[in-house]
């Protein structure tokens, strides 16, 4: 490879890696207020697929992608307002109920696609890079950073908005302190279980928005299973990232650039190692992530524990 | 003083399931003064108070504030009329800063935080004010527990209060800062202010206020202006009667020692240096009682010796070998029995069988375990063997311990550690939570067990328990011991002094 | 004192007669909890078919009942229920062990991989060897896998959720490349690998029957993990890690090698459900051996409340669910993903009439 060689392809690497990013981002941004809160959703797979299909069945009912998108996060929030309801209002094990949501997602998607969609083959018109003029027409850094859909760009806008609510309102300040202290927060006088609701559907929806770009800013279909472990990567993401949604956004570009180094070295017919090993790097950065970056200190102290009142 | 009182309390009665916690309380605060309520734990002061500051609410019974019949349903309220309350478990989220945590539930949940440089600078005032040297931008978790006390002081007055309630505020403090905590009580009466002020330390509650509540049993014992009594009188109050139980002692002097603990140190879970170089030794054939207010370093002691605390320096020798840092199995198996304090975290499996419990530390050996398989016709014998022994109240072997009585919970754990013939028990909180009949049983076979040559550590809290049972007693004190009594030649008083850190020995009592 | 003995004694007396009723009813609640969770998933299955222009009535006529036809397919029902109730009794070990094990699918394709590698690179062994060693070869690998996530979780505390799921994709991913790649058939066009010789196959228990003798070496084994939970030292040591570490502690058990031990257990009968799919079932490895026993294992143990035992009749319900929704699909066009829809309900149902008979007790 000549250095102009290289340049192209570090450049289509950092492209793709954003967008691959993408639904990463907001999952985890998302998982980084509900386990502020003290709630651990593992049923954040199943939730991003509800939202990838809801996104896919809105759009390609009324052609509109903020709607579809809109769709994948109310989507997302239902699903999150049945894990809430469970694990909040019942105080049933956080982990079993997320175990069934994902087998719920999972196969609730399915049937529907089965039932409406298969057949038609019909994919939808997904959003479209935008064309910032002289940005976009930047040699290499063009590609690299401004190609992009609007979707993508939002996610430093969501890692923004979410740094700002969680450090700079009363209402993130206090979602923080439930996580570690809600006694704390009770004697304070805020509901708890009201603020444990309101993190887990922001999460949610959150994890309905990335599952939603699958299908309205990556691929055109919904594909059973689309997600292939994001929701629970996602949940690594939040732990290497020290729960701040600023680090969640740079840690999912670096499984993002996993993803994008993977498919494009898939693509060079030069490279020697076979592409399963690349394939299964996300996978096992995750695992090495949990090991390297273990560490109670940051974790909410309360997270995973249902709140009981006096 | 005003004939009104600034909080009158009127027949408080609050129960929580089967227990009294206040059983018709009745108490006068007046305007201005430092009102001290002293009993020994449990006696009720924490439930009374959380019931003043919305967190409890009572049964039957009113509370005039004020000159106003107030209902607080929850700790708002309270603040909003200005009443405070600083827990004896801090209400700070320690990951937050100091200032965060005083905004906490404050304006409207979907406000933008501004102004924190106000906040700050309030916050800075009031420190300088009172003395308090709390920064507003420190983070709760990296200051020690002295400063986190100071921080939730602070934020009580940060929230405006007429009346502020202290509980056991002394329990986690240096005697240093324990100065400056009495002198801040005084500096905020000058300011206006009330204070109630939970403690059972005889000698602050003696330096501070100005009158003084005994509680004892969930009810006010008696009132008392603190020029017309003395320490020791105090001290009797709170206990309430002398030793009503005989028991024989054994006129047979101690054997060897069995357990020797040198210059033992080791700190607690969260970090803190609880147990601070602590050295005696255990004989065979005696009782040797440790009495502390709880919180003095005893749970790590106990959890130290017993192998579920790593210890930082010293050495624990057990007939004659060395078990210091060994894990739980080893030292179990050197003849150790161990009485834990928390019979529902480390005693028993709650969910399992009487059976399945009596066998948790031998689960593997024989009888109870033939190649790898439990003998279950053996272990029920041996169960029902025990519950006859020890005459536990059960429907079965078989019924979950869950279901029992905790009397009935806590004779199958002494039996247990008996059953393994240990040359040693630890014991902590013998007789806790435990109704009469089970507690004489248990003391019963405590001494049985001295008789028959076994060496017994007895921590407790509840000093008759100490005295009807120990050969002698040492009181531990803030992570050390402070001093060794005979129970049979001192009083209850002098044993209370030496547990509110009082080392002076008072007169002999004629 | 003689009067408050006796008033102790009347108590106790009472609480002793309640708590007899007590534990009656409570057996009769536990029973009909797992019952009344699968009719609630039913239910659920049934309004959905209805809402999505299919005949709601069909969940019961047909996914229920629909596949006791003949022989054959009951036949096919306990070709099903074999690996679900091995992965099923495994989770419930881990389960009760407090381990949250979600990495059986993974488990299972290891041990498939590892029994392809002996029942095709070892020849001319006799069936009475060949047949077993394959079957170890899976249990040994299934258990392997898992225990690299028990280890990461003893050794480092990584969550074994995260752990075991990342292990899954991990081995989705190995058995693509080892089909694709090392050991392929080259002959075939499909990727898969060589077939296993004849001795490794695993015996079939009715000649002309698909069924081989995998139910019985499951049944056997739930029994046996049934025992060894409730009868063996060691059981017993894992069930008090799994309710009260600190009690664990204290009795001086090792909680780190209870924990090992737990989940290699059910890495291991996950393994071996893999092992039986490849010398049992399909003869080759390829990529989709499992359509997901793996995760429906999990709710196998958890409607079988964590009980091995009942395990067997969970395993043996989620098998004839299965089956069923395969004939709707032929019979209705129903996809036949309804089966995982009704998995998750049945969790959830359980989860809920758990709590509310936690409820009912404080109550009664």
């Amino acid at each position: 490879m000549d250095d102009m060689m290289l340049l192209t392809f570090l450049a289509t690497l950092v492209g793709a890696a954003w967008r691959l990013a993408t639904p990463l981002i907001f999952a985890s941004i998302g998982e980084v207020f509900s386990e502020r809160a003290g709630v651990l959703n593992i049923g954040l797979e199943g939730t991003m697929l509800v939202g990838a299909f809801c996104g896919f069945a809105a759009a390609s009912a009324t052609g509109n992608i903020p709607l579809g998108l809109l769709a994948g996060v109310a989507g997302g929030m239902l699903f999150g307002l049945v894990f809430a309801f469970f694990t909040i209002t019942i105080k049933a094990d956080q982990i079993v109920v997320g175990a069934a949501l994902n087998l719920l997602g999972m196969g609730l998607t399915a049937f529907l696609f089965r039932t409406y969609y298969v057949s038609t083959g019909k994919g939808i018109d997904i959003a479209q890079p935008v064309h910032i003029p002289w940005l976009s027409d930047l040699p290499f850094l063009g590609e690299a950073f401004f190609r992009q859909n609007l979707i993508v760009y939002s996610t430093i806008l969501a890692a923004i908005l979410a740094t700002l609510v969680l450090y700079r309102t009363s209402f993130g300040l206090t979602l923080r302190a439930v996580g570690e202290h809600p006694k704390a927060v009770d004697v304070a006088g805020r509901s708890v279980p009201g603020y444990r609701y309101a993190a887990v559907l922001v999460g949610t929806g959150f994890a309905g928005l990335g599952g939603a770009f699958l299908t309205l800013g990556h691929s055109n279909q919904f594909v059973e299973g689309m997600t292939s472990g994001r929701g629970f990567i996602a949940l690594a993401v939040v732990v290497f990232a020290r729960w701040s949604p600023i680090g969640a956004f740079f840690v999912s570009l670096l499984f993002g650039l996993f993803y994008a180094l993977q498919l494009m070295l898939q693509a060079q017919a030069s490279i020697v190692v076979p592409y399963q090993v690349l394939q299964a790097l996300p996978y096992i950065m995750t695992i090495i992530t949990l090991v390297v970056f273990r560490g109670k200190g940051a974790a909410p102290s309360k997270l995973g524990q249902p709140y009981e009142m006096r | 003083m005003s004939t009104r009182p600034f909080l009158r309390i009127d027949n408080i009665r609050k129960r929580f399931g089967p227990i009294v916690a206040s059983d018709g309380v009745s108490l006068e605060i007046e305007e201005g003064e430092i009102h001290s309520l002293l009993g020994e734990n449990g006696a009720g002061k924490s439930v009374l108070m959380s019931m003043i500051c919305g967190m409890v609410r009572p049964d039957e019974g009113d509370i005039v504030y004020k000159g106003q019949p107030v209902s607080f349903a929850s700790p708002r309220d309270a603040i909003r009329q200005r009443i405070g309350m600083v827990h004896q478990h801090f209400m700070l989220v320690p990951n937050l800063t100091v200032a965060e945590n005083y905004i906490l539930g404050q304006g409207s949940a979907l406000s933008v935080i501004s102004d924190m440089d106000k906040v700050h600078r309030k916050i800075r005032a009031l420190s300088e004010r009172y003395a308090l040297d709390v920064r507003p931008d420190a983070i709760v978790e990296d200051l020690s527990v002295g400063e986190q006390q100071r921080v939730e002081i602070l934020k009580v007055l940060f929230h405006g209060i007429d009346l502020l309630i202290l509980d056991e505020p002394t329990a986690v403090l240096t005697p240093q800062e324990t100065d400056r905590l009495l002198c801040l009580m005084s500096d905020l009466v000058k300011d206006g202010k009330t204070v109630v002020f939970i403690s059972h330390k005889l000698d602050e509650v003696m330096r501070v206020s100005n009158r003084i509540s005994v509680m004892r049993d969930g009810r006010v014992v008696h009132t008392v202006k603190v020029g017309e009594t003395n320490a020791r009188e105090l001290a009797r109050m709170m206990v309430g009667r002398d030793v009503r139980m005989e028991l024989p002692r054994n006129p047979e002097p101690p054997g060897p020692i069995v357990l020797s603990v040198e210059n033992l140190a080791c700190r607690a879970e969260n970090g803190i240096p609880a147990v601070r170089g602590v050295s005696f030794d255990v004989r065979a054939g005696e009782i040797v009682g440790i009495a502390g207010v709880s919180g003095n370093g005893q749970t790590e002691l106990s959890l130290a010796l017993s192998g579920l605390l790593p210890v930082d320096t010293g050495r624990v020798v057990l007939n004659g070998k060395e078990i210091t840092g060994l894990d739980p199995a080893a030292i179990n198996a050197r003849s150790f029995s161990h009485i834990p304090e928390d019979r529902h975290k480390h005693g028993i499996v709650l969910p399992l069988s009487l059976s399945e419990n009596t066998i948790l530390q031998r689960y593997d050996q024989k009888p109870f375990a033939t190649g790898g398989m439990l003998n279950g016709r053996v272990i029920a014998e041996h169960t029902r063997d025990l519950i006859k022994r020890f005459r536990v109240k059960s429907r079965d072997e078989n019924q979950p311990i869950a279901a029992l009585s905790g009397g009935n919970q806590q004779k199958l754990v002494v039996a247990r550690e008996l059953a393994r013939n240990p040359d040693f028990i630890l014991v902590n909180q013998l007789t806790r939570g435990i109704d009469i009949g089970a507690m004489e049983f248990v003391m019963e076979e405590m001494l049985k067990q001295r008789d028959s040559g076994r060496a017994i550590l007895l921590i407790s809290t509840e000093l008759e328990e100490l005295f009807a049972i120990c050969d002698r007693i040492l009181v531990m004190f803030h992570g050390g011991i402070l001093g060794e009594l005979p129970p049979d030649r001192t009083r209850l008083d002098e044993l209370g002094l030496l547990m509110a850190g009082n080392k002076e020995q008072p007169a002999p009592a004629g | 004192m003689a009067e408050i003995n006796q008033g102790v004694r009347e108590t106790v007396n009472s609480q002793a007669t309640h708590a007899f009723t007590h534990t009656l009813s409570r057996a009769a609640i536990s029973a009909l909890t797992p019952i009344a969770a699968v009719l609630v998933a039913l239910a659920f299955g049934a309004a959905l078919l209805s809402l999505n222009g299919f005949n709601g009535s069909d969940v019961v006529t047909v996914m229920v009942f629909g596949s006791f036809q003949d022989m054959r397919s009951v036949g096919e029902i306990l070709l099903k229920a074999t690996p679900l109730i091995l992965i099923g009794a495994g989770l419930c070990v881990a389960f009760r062990c407090s381990i949250w094990n979600i990495g059986a699918e993974g488990q299972l394709y290891v041990g498939a991989i590892a029994a392809t590698l002996v029942g095709t690179s070892i020849d001319g062994l006799s069936v009475w060897v060949h047949a077993p060693l394959v079957m170890l070869a899976g249990a040994l690998a299934g258990a392997a896998w898992a225990g690299i996530a028990g280890y990461l979780k003893v050794r480092f505390q990584a969550s074994e959720i995260v752990t075991t799921i990342m292990l899954n994709y991990i081995a989705l991913i190995l058995t693509s490349y080892l089909v694709t790649g090392p050991m392929r058939d080259a002959s075939a066009a499909y990727p898969q690998s060589a077939r296993l010789v004849r001795e490794a196959w695993t015996p079939r228990l009715v000649t002309d029957l698909r069924l081989h003798i995998g139910i019985l070496v499951a049944l056997v084994l739930a029994v046996g993990l049934y025992i060894f939970l409730r009868r063996s030292s060691r059981g017993f040591a894992l069930r008090v890690v799994g309710l009260n570490p600190h009690a664990a502690r204290y009795a001086g058990m090792n909680v780190a090698r209870n924990v090992m031990i737990a989940i290699c257990i059910s890495g291991a009968m996950a393994g071996l459900a893999g092992a039986f799919e490849v010398a049992g079932v399909t003869r080759r490895l390829y990529q989709n051996i499992s359509p997901g026993y793996g995760f429906e294992g999990i709710a196998v143990a958890l409607l079988a409340g964590n009980n091995p035992l009942a395990a067997i009749l969970s395993g043996g319900l989620f098998a004839t669910l299965r089956s069923g929704s395969e004939v709707l699909q032929i019979t209705s066009q129903v996809p036949q993903v309804l089966v995982l829809v009704i998995q998750g309900i049945v969790i959830l149902s359980v989860v809920a009439f758990a709590k509310l008979r936690d409820v009912l007790r404080i109550v009664a």
